[in-house]
């Protein structure tokens, strides 16, 4: 277990040099090695989604992909959304609509949506509630997040 | 008295203001315990199996690993009760002779880092020799059955009994005896961040910080201390963001005691981050009760008596502070439910199981105790022949203050009025034609309702009457202005998701004439805070914010006497409005900080009448409220496959006066939302040998947004002044209804078939099972 490779992590547009044992996950690394601790693990099995990150603009379970596996790829996270000091339109559709309690989950609801709003724009409402089943949240019931990312979406379409 | 007060004279109170926590946590940079660096990282070694005798551990040479031997000084965790026949059970921090249940903490791997720790806890060999275990509190309660603690005669912890004078008289007087038997099944609370703790000693000082997922820091510090032995100034606790605990993260954490004690004894920091299948298998458990339950009724449908007889398993250990009694204890005391009823019997048990210890989850036993009452008023209706509006608007109680069967008095509220709206926001007559012309259709809708109480924010006298070895209640907040006329309002109260920090801010900012983003609220830090019990029971905003509101009022007048003196103008005649002490009818008028600084810096002009600085404390303890809620839920069943879809939710409330109705709503959907995992989804299950078999989230199943109905929600608020703010507490009752609601929707739905399910959760498997045994051919 102790042969480490040397990998370099792009977080957010910045380059992390980091020396990573084959069986670290990603977001043992971005957290520990990286010290990005604002994506946050939940279940460490890929249900719960609260660890979720952008890989090349994929949402992807970082608890489930190897730091290995994500070498020389572009990785976004939760510190990234904000422009400068300013909350993007996303996180300020969750802070208008209440889409938050404990704020535990939200960093892997707010990479999920990028991901799929980016990608998606039009997501009609009833896929838009399909694709937030992905993660858990144990606070809200969700209604205020799927309020949140709808009037997100609408924002970014006009 | 009910309609919503748009006009309460209040500046920021009753307002949907945006939540001060949030800005943090939406940019990754909230502070959770996880994110905290440590030297040294802690893997527990767990039992793999429910009962038996440890024979020997077997250490890997040279790895740090501390087993109960090394924590021999350590007093065991023993919560006290003194009622019920409760029988003291002791837990030793670190399983100690023997294992009582799986993944009860052995021994503690510790290592520089996660993934060492856990090599080593793999390495760690542990020798058990296996004894029979029981799982189930009917096995548990059987005579011969192996016991869980010696101590403990027939498994028995704690047995409530009560009995009123003549119930026996009025239930023989009944025009029908109806009963139901209820099963809800065991859960977990299931916060996002399980539990995480780090304890870091500081060289300087020889004091110990733990930071940690915690709902009560202050009673937290007092417990470790005591077990350790260690003087509690010696030790600190911080709550950081925590990321939810729905009561999971309100007892004593045993992994927590080892902490401290390592950070001591290594004089280092040391990390411990429980891993999801430990948070499902070995933090605390909840619900796991049957309830039966007999309904004596008149022939006008008048509930003349109930019995009752609860079977709670409360697993292998107690938990501190509440005890394992709480559940049992109050499914007795609240049964009767908002329902007059004057004769009642009850026997109330807690049965001791080689399974993961209970503590308490949101809403306590209520949504349980909840459930097996409306499941009663509907059969009873059945039974009637009339509509389930109808039997409840017979029965609930309608005049205050009431006094209950069991003794509790409820203050004002609006049952049968919340139960009118709700019904008429989901049109009964209209949906009874829907459900007719489905029937035909071969598709199968229900309507459900639960009306129900809400106990919440209660002080000492409720906690006493408990008799627990800590009468938990009261709380104290100390406010304090700065010289540049910014507040502090620091509570003991401990907020997790609540949103206390902007609900305490509007509280205090209308009583100083003072914008909320002036008004700083700092919890969680035993170091900051005066000493309070930590936010549960739908309390902190009626007593932390009852506690807060006293303390500004001595602010207040403290500030008007110094605008008096620095006016000279009479105390009585300044007003303080919009960040300005005024002199009422004229144009003088001061900036509050100009106050404050005086305050500090220019005592002199005082003449001695007013002490230096700003900083008052208060105390509030009161005697508790009653908030109310009808639930109405429509849902369809399946028959092929047993799916329940819910189709409608309605929520009618009344919880007094909204602080934040923005919150205020986003309390009781999410309450909601897990009322509905109870009812439908959530389900811990063990194996006859006592092993999980849903210890993973693909197992057991928090509802996602797909199985989320959106909630209709509509509000009444009765002001009658029992509470400082006239807020009553209502983060419980989402939780407490819901279930009622959806078993009673889904046993409308299933009528024609002749079944009914009265097990929670009821999934697919359970209603198709009882469909194989319908009897009925439905029409």
């Amino acid at each position: 277990m102790s042969e480490r490779s040397d990998i370099t992590l792009t977080i957010n547009g910045r380059a992390h040099a980091i020396r990573v044992e084959p069986r670290r996950t990603l977001v043992d690394a971005i957290r520990e090695d990286c010290g990005q601790t604002g994506t946050h693990i939940g279940c460490e099995h890929g249900v719960c989604g609260a660890c979720t990150v952008l890989v090349d603009g994929e949402p992807v379970r970082s608890c489930l992909m190897l730091a290995v596996q994500a070498d020389g790829r572009e990785i976004r996270t939760v510190e990234g959304l904000a422009i400068g000091d300013e909350l993007n339109p996303l996180q300020r559709a969750f802070m208008e609509h209440h889409g938050l309690q404990c704020g535990f989950c939200t960093p892997g609801f707010l990479m999920l949506v990028t991901g799929v709003l980016e990608r998606e724009p039009d997501i009609s409402d009833d896929d838009l509630v399909d694709v937030l089943s992905s993660n858990l949240c144990r606070c809200t019931g969700y209604q205020n997040i799927v309020k949140a990312v709808r009037a997100a979406a609408a924002q970014m379409r006009r | 008295m009910n309609a919503p007060t748009k006009d309460s004279g209040l500046a920021w109170v009753g307002r949907a203001i945006r939540r001060v926590e949030d800005p943090a946590l939406l940019a990754g940079h909230g502070r959770f315990t996880a994110d905290l660096p440590a030297a040294l990282r802690v893997r527990f070694v767990r039992s793999p199996v429910a009962a038996g005798r440890i024979e020997r551990i077997a250490i890997p040479e040279g790895a740090n690993v501390v087993t109960a031997a090394d924590l021999a000084a350590l007093k065991p965790i023993m919560p006290a009760l003194h009622k019920f026949g409760y029988v003291p059970i002791a837990q030793p921090v670190l399983a100690s002779g023997c294992v009582r249940f799986v993944g009860e903490p052995i021994a503690a791997a510790v290592a520089a880092s996660e993934a060492q720790a856990e090599d080593i806890a793999d390495a760690v060999s542990v020798d058990i020799a296996a004894s029979a275990a029981v799982i189930d509190a009917g096995a548990a309660l059987a005579d011969g059955a192996p016991l869980v603690h010696a101590q403990a005669a027939g498994n028995l912890v704690v047995e409530g009994k009560v009995e009123t004078a003549g119930f026996a008289a009025a239930q023989g007087a009944a025009h029908r005896l109806i009963a139901i038997e209820l099963r809800s099944r065991r859960q977990n609370a299931t916060p996002l961040e399980a539990r995480a703790g780090h304890a870091a000693f500081d060289p300087v000082s020889g004091r110990v910080t733990l930071t940690c997922a915690t709902q009560m820091p202050h009673l937290l510090r007092t417990a470790i201390a005591d077990l350790i032995g260690m003087p509690e100034g010696e030790l600190r606790v911080v709550a950081p963001d925590v990321g939810g605990g729905f009561g999971q993260k309100m007892s004593l954490v045993p992994e927590y005691v080892v902490l401290v004690w390592l950070a001591r004894k290594l004089k280092s920091s040391v990390a411990w981050t429980e891993d999801r299948r430990e948070n499902l298998i070995a933090s605390f458990h909840s619900r796991d009760q049957s309830v039966r339950l007999q309904g004596a009724f008149a022939a006008d449908a008048k509930l003349l008596a109930l019995s009752a007889e609860v079977v709670a398993n409360v697993g292998a250990y107690s938990c501190y502070p509440t005890t394992c009694a709480v559940e049992p204890l109050m499914a007795m005391a609240e049964l009767p439910g908002p329902y007059d009823v004057r004769a009642y019997a009850c026997v109330a048990r807690g049965v001791l199981t080689n399974t993961c210890p209970m503590a308490p989850y949101r809403g306590v036993s209520r949504p349980v105790i909840t459930t097996a009452l409306e499941r009663l008023m509907d059969a009873a209706a059945a039974e009637f022949g009339m509509e389930p509006v109808e039997i409840r608007r017979r029965n609930l109680i309608e005049k205050f203050p009431y006094t209950s069967v069991t003794g509790l008095i409820f203050d004002a509220g609006s049952y049968q009025q919340t139960l009118e709206i709700a019904s008429a926001a989901i049109d009964v007559p209209a949906f009874r034609r829907r459900q007719q012309q489905a029937r035909s259709q071969r598709r199968y809708l229900g309507i459900g309702f639960a009306a129900f109480s809400e106990r919440t924010g209660y002080g000492t006298p409720a906690f006493a009457a408990r008799g627990m070895g800590v009468t938990l209640g009261w709380e104290t907040v100390e406010l304090a202005m700065d010289p540049s006329g910014w507040v502090e309002v620091r509570i003991g109260a401990s907020p997790h998701g609540q949103g206390l920090r902007t609900t305490i801010a509007q509280l205090v900012a209308d009583e100083l004439g003072l914008a909320p983003d002036r008004i700083k609220v700092v919890h969680g830090d035993t170091d900051r805070t005066p000493y309070g019990w930590g936010t549960f029971a739908s309390r902190s905003l009626v007593i932390a914010g009852g506690a807060s509101v006293l303390a500004a009022r001595k602010v207040r007048a403290k500030l008007k006497k110094i605008a008096s003196h620095l006016m000279e103008a009479a105390a009585d005649d300044i007003v303080l409005t919009d960040g300005v002490a005024r002199v009422a009818g004229t144009d003088r008028a001061l900036p509050i900080e100009t106050l404050a600084r005086a305050a500090y810096h220019q005592v002199h002009l005082f003449k001695g009448e007013i002490d230096p600085a700003i900083c008052e404390t208060a105390t509030y303890d009161p005697p508790g409220t009653f908030s109310n809620a009808c639930h109405a839920c429509i849902v369809e069943v399946d028959p092929e496959t047993g799916r329940v879809t819910i189709a409608r939710f309605v929520v009618a409330e009344d919880a007094g006066r909204l602080v934040n109705p923005m919150i205020v709503d986003g309390q009781i959907v999410g309450g909601v939302a897990q009322g509905i995992g109870n009812a439908l989804l959530e389900e811990i299950v063990y194996d006859e040998g006592g092993n999980i078999l849903t210890a993973t989230l693909a197992d057991f199943l928090p509802p996602t947004s797909r199985e989320m109905p959106p909630i209709e929600l509509l509000h009444l608020e009765t002001l009658d002044g029992t509470t400082i703010t006239q807020a009553k507490g209502l983060g419980e009752g989402g939780a407490i209804g819901a279930p009622a609601a959806v078993l009673n929707a889904i046993n409308d739905a299933l009528a024609p078939f002749g079944v009914t399910i009265e097990e929670m959760p009821a999934t697919p498997r359970r209603i198709r099972a009882a469909l194989r045994q319908a009897t009925k051919k439905p029409r």
